[in-house]
């Protein structure tokens, strides 16, 4: 019963690169998380930096609520682009190499100085009306796939958990019927 | 907390994104096409990242309040990451998702995106800036309609 589940072929329809990179790379994200939370006490999330950076520019009193957190989370997302862009410099440039990274089928590799960047195929037009959609469903929702998804529902807190469901639902609705109509990349 | 930090309190902080980024580009999910792959039913690997960093921060947010009771650099008490349940979080969640499946990009991964050297995922996080001042200017007129005939004495 068990094994007819994990049936090599049904798996390498389920997971056609493995899941040890995945799994490799969430641990870490739950390290990442983890280590901010072991000194400050923070669960931290990456969505409520939008807010809070537009407290800089914007007077409007929502805003204003994350005046006291908001030089941290600039330092966090800093934090987020630079440990990617080690990434880029190590394994995506082929400096360290591991059996779990494999440069892939989708997007493009182009080189500067050296270093190997990688380039989405996705086109502009669903970065930023989704970018837009995301920006105000986080934000009411009270979270993103790290608050709620990472520190909320490592906390067991029932609301993360239903917001989880909901966006995870409604994400793959969407996705179906956005292939369905053909569009791609 | 904010009047006198503690000096490793921005670098824990840088360090912990670093790690969170870094994690972030290993698992790919700096890629959108990867997450929009998830959300396909083509490659069922993200759960493995969301699971897996769960479980980390799960141990964490179960084991320091045993331990101490406050985190040393900011006195802050450990407690788990708890947010009220209402409607928002029913409507805010259905938003978020039609944005997540129709651009793969969420708002930590699109930071990481920007780190691999994705310079297109601009768009999403020009896109994530205009909502959230969308939402932020919506919520404060409406606050601001709300309490001003109630605090008129």
């Amino acid at each position: 019963m068990v094994s007819e589940l994990f049936a090599p072929a049904l798996y390498e329809s389920l997971f056609p690169v493995g899941i040890s990179r995945y799994a490799v790379g969430g641990l870490l994200v739950g390290l990442g998380a983890a280590v901010i939370y072991l000194g400050t006490g923070i669960p931290a999330g990456a969505s409520t930096f939008l807010e809070s950076t537009l407290s800089y520019v914007s007077d409007q009193s929502r805003f204003q609520q994350y005046v006291s957190s908001r030089d941290w989370r600039v330092v966090f997302t800093l934090g987020i682009v630079a440990g990617a862009f080690v990434y880029a410099l190590t394994f995506q440039s082929g400096l360290l190499s591991s059996g779990l990274y494999a440069s892939g089928t989708t997007g493009q590799l182009y080189d500067v100085g050296g270093v190997t960047l990688w380039l989405t195929d996705v086109q502009p037009w669903r970065l930023f009306l989704g970018g837009i959609l995301v920006g105000i469903g986080t934000r009411i929702g009270k979270g993103c796939t790290s608050g709620h998804g990472v520190c909320g529902v490592g906390s067991a807190s029932k609301t993360s958990i239903v917001g989880v469901i909901t966006f995870l639902i409604v994400a793959i609705g969407t996705a179906q019927i956005v292939m369905a109509l053909g569009v791609s990349p | 907390m904010s009047q006198q930090r503690h000096p490793l309190f921005m670098p824990l902080i840088f360090v912990g994104g670093l790690i969170f980024g870094f994690g972030l580009g290993f698992s790919h999910m700096a890629r959108p096409e990867v997450v929009l792959n998830f959300l396909q039913f083509e490659d069922f690997g993200l759960l493995f990242v969301m699971f897996g960093a769960a479980i980390v921060t799960g141990i964490a947010f179960a084991v320091m309040p045993r331990i101490s009771d406050r985190a040393p650099l900011t006195g802050r008490p450990y407690g788990r990451r708890l947010k009220s349940f209402d409607r928002n979080v029913l409507v805010g969640g259905a938003i978020f998702g039609v944005g997540w499946g129709l651009s793969g990009i969420c708002p930590g991964a699109a930071y990481a995106s920007l780190g691999v050297g994705n310079v297109t995922i601009l768009w999403a996080l020009a896109g994530m800036f205009v909502g959230a001042y969308v939402q932020g200017y919506w919520r404060s007129q409406r606050a601001a309609s709300e309490t001003t005939p109630a605090g008129a004495d």
